[in-house]
């Protein structure tokens, strides 16, 4: 992985008005490039869960946490770049597929284990799940037939294993700063 | 027992020790208005909203209490966007208040409506939309933690009409703070933090402080100057982090940046450690980065974890607040001095002193830096100084030299004109028994002149000093060196300022020559009550050295040389 990969945050925000709007905000002030975002509610109520990927480097993804921590509303931000964690999107894509490519698509759907949610005389929609290498894999043998709407939901991610790693654990500290030989007190 | 929400409103800002607010009514605010004359709060009434944003900030700037500012809807909480800014740059704890629609026409285009917590979201540390008197409780004493912990900054408080009218019971206790908003729990500083630091100050042979506004906030001077001391550390000021540091200390070399001293900013290019302490390497004081202090390792601490790494990679960043990260490491710091390290400095002062505008021999001219010099003799040193933006503001930083914290107030960041005359009022609020005095330029001074009027109906006393040399001089002055003397909408027409002083019944005094500044200056501190003096000075007159914006730091315009210009007055 390089430093100028893209960063997954998971973020746990209250649910009130106005939080994604805070958090869009920040982004958008610093001029950091958001490249997905989704939000939903968590297991736990009246917080909700965000998943961001930002197109930035280390030096900007520290910085980007930092300033994350200082929304009131903010509960937990955890950079899981480089933990091990499950990272899924899912993609639906209507494809163009007449009667006699009908068996191609299906056939190279199930390849991708992705789903025919949706059967139409000139066209397929598709369901699939996956990382975005996988998405952009399936998105790459269905073009061919002429892709005709995609819709995908952005990332959400979470750390394998028991518990998670909240923000003072040890270990992600070190992921977080592994580069540089800065080291803070955070 | 059951209150109206402006009731309790009044009752929460009271306990939380607020004495002083500044503000202007409106229809939306009206019932708050309305409550406010059950409670013991004096209410200053400013001519305009932003007036009272700049007070509240000069309030807290002074005083380190939190500064309180009212507006109605609409119009009146757009106008405190400036002064919010202000704060908000600066690290400056205010609390502003605005009322709103009734919560069922929010989102109606209503009359006066509109969206100020969208507005200001970017400009607070926090907002809050309260459209229930059963929230304002809670929310008026987050508010006010959120406000202080931390990096200070404003929060602004909407309510909505219907829940300032509205009744519930009052429960001081049950309204504490939400603890997930509050309470930061401050971190100790770690023992590899603390041993790399320690390594690279007690290895450091040309190492310099660089003392910024955090140091003041967190009333950390007198560990920065056992630090300094200790290790015999020359101490390097930011413009806001004047007064947190003693001028007249050996170890002071006065400001940096943009419009330091030729032989600070040397220093800070020759060094071979900075320890930023609540500074953020704003661009007018590092110049370009990409050649800035490249010989030096960097410590920096600062309470905001944002700040660090920011604009200049370091080699230590430790978040905290100053006393605790300096108490801890101060004790660790070799004793010694680096006489070698202080002789190089000295050195680099070179003839600085003979270019100095103090060492020319007086040729009939009056400038600035005369007055600011004047001033500073004449008041002991000892007033509370609020300056403008632009030249005057750089004069005052070279030439009053401040030895407490909170004796310079000035908006650093965002550079507001305007600011001085109200940032002023406030200051004299929170600090009734302090010098205070304004400095402003005839450009910025006319920007929030009709505040004038609320110094004479609330009867306080702040000396003003309007540098006027008819441009917008510092915008001039760039025009000069980078536009060719091309002076774009820069000279400026300003009425008789003693006059406009007058009308007001304030006095006045007008001052066109060096004889007259310090028995003008005298006479004002004489008098119990406001006084206004147009120093009518030099008119193309440049603020020197000068390190053009995004040049290398090292590469200053000097003064021109007294000898030099001595022969060219001659001529």
């Amino acid at each position: 992985m390089t430093p100028t990969d893209p960063h997954v945050f998971v973020v746990e925000v209250e649910d009130e008005p106005g939080v994604l709007t805070r958090v869009s905000s920040l982004f958008r002030r610093r001029t950091f490039n958001i490249v997905s975002l989704t939000v939903g509610t968590t297991e736990r109520p009246g917080i909700s869960r965000m998943t961001i990927v930002v197109d930035a480097p280390d030096v900007a993804a520290r910085r980007i946490e930092a300033h994350l921590w200082k929304l009131v509303n903010v509960v937990r931000v955890e950079d899981v770049t480089r933990a091990a964690s499950v990272r899924r999107e899912l993609v639906m894509v209507k494809v163009a597929a007449d009667t006699e490519a009908r068996t191609h698509v299906m056939k190279l759907a199930e390849v991708f284990r992705a789903r025919v949610v949706d059967v139409a005389p000139e066209s397929l929609i598709l369901e699939s799940t996956g990382t975005s290498d996988k998405i952009a894999g399936l998105l790459d043998v269905l073009r061919p037939f002429g892709l005709l709407e995609v819709a995908r939901s952005g990332h959400v991610a979470m750390v394998r294993g028991t518990g998670t790693q909240g923000p003072h654990a040890a270990d992600t500290e070190s992921e977080i700063v592994h580069d540089s030989n800065v080291s803070y007190s955070v | 027992m059951k209150k109206t929400g402006s009731q309790i409103l009044w009752e929460c800002l009271v306990r939380e020790g607020v004495t002083d607010v500044f503000g202007y009514p409106g229809g939306a605010i009206l019932p708050a208005y309305d409550a406010m004359l059950d409670f013991p709060i004096r209410h200053i009434l400013v001519r305009h909203e932003q007036g009272a944003t700049h007070m509240a900030d000069g309030y807290a700037r002074a005083s380190g209490r939190v500064g309180v500012a009212i507006a109605t809807s609409g119009p009146g909480a757009t106008n405190m966007v400036t002064g919010i800014a202000t704060a908000m740059m600066d690290s400056s704890p205010i609390v502003c208040i605005t009322g709103q629609v009734g919560s069922r026409l929010i989102g109606s285009d209503a009359f006066q409506e509109t969206d100020i917590t969208g507005i200001t979201l970017p400009i607070t540390k926090h907002n809050y939309l309260v459209t229930r008197a059963e929230d304002v409780a809670r929310t008026v004493r987050e508010a006010f933690a959120v406000a202080t912990q931390g990096r200070p900054g404003p929060v602004l408080i909407d309510i909505t009409k219907d829940a300032q009218q509205s009744s519930c019971e009052f429960d001081w206790e049950r309204a504490a703070p939400n603890v997930r908003h509050v309470g930061v729990p401050r971190a100790a500083i770690s023992d590899s933090d603390r041993r790399a630091a320690l390594d690279l100050i007690n290895s450091a042979k040309r190492p310099v402080i660089l003392a910024g506004h955090g140091i003041i906030l967190s009333g950390a001077m007198p560990f920065v100057r056992e630090l300094a001391e200790r290790a015999g550390i020359p101490v390097a000021m930011t413009l806001l982090g004047i007064g947190g540091f003693p001028a007249s200390h050996p170890l002071n070399l006065g400001m940096m940046g943009m419009h330091g001293e030729a032989w600070v900013n040397t220093a800070i290019q020759e060094a071979d450690l900075l320890i930023a302490l609540g500074m953020r390497f704003d661009d007018r004081v590092t110049g370009n980065v990409r050649t800035y202090a490249r010989g030096a390792k960097k410590i920096h601490i600062d309470v905001d974890a944002a700040e660090i790494g920011k604009i200049v990679a370091v080699d230590v960043g430790i978040v905290g607040d100053l006393c605790d990260a300096l108490g801890a490491l101060v004790p660790g710091v070799d004793p010694g001095q680096r006489q070698d390290w202080i002789e190089r400095i000295n050195a680099l002062k070179g003839d600085s002193a003979v270019r100095d505008i103090q060492n020319l021999p007086d040729a009939g001219h009056l400038y600035a830096a005369h007055v600011m010099n004047d001033l500073w003799h004449a008041t002991h040193g000892r007033a509370v100084v609020v300056t403008d933006v632009g030249q005057h503001q750089m004069w005052e930083a070279q030439y009053y030299h401040h030895d407490s914290p909170r004796s310079l107030i000035t908006s650093g960041g965002l550079g507001t004109m305007g600011f001085a005359l109200p940032a002023a009022i406030g200051a004299k609020v929170s600090r009734p028994d302090a010098e205070v005095w304004t400095i402003a330029g005839d450009g910025g001074f006319q920007m929030t002149m009709p505040e004038l009027a609320t110094i004479k109906q609330e009867g306080i006393d702040v000396k003003i000093a309007v540098i006027n040399n008819g441009y917008l001089g510092m915008v001039r002055q760039w025009q000069e060196f980078f536009y060719e003397r091309r002076y774009a909408a820069t000279p400026l027409l300003s009425p008789d300022f003693a006059k406009v002083a007058e009308a007001y019944g304030l006095r006045a005094f007008t001052v066109k020559t060096r004889g007259e500044v310090v028995p003008a200056i005298e006479a004002a501190r004489a008098h119990a009550g406001t006084v206004l003096i147009d120093f009518q000075v030099e008119q193309e007159d440049t603020v020197y050295p000068m390190v053009p914006a995004g040049a290398d730091l090292h590469a200053m315009i000097r003064r021109p040389s007294a000898i030099a210009e001595t022969a060219m007055e001659e001529a």
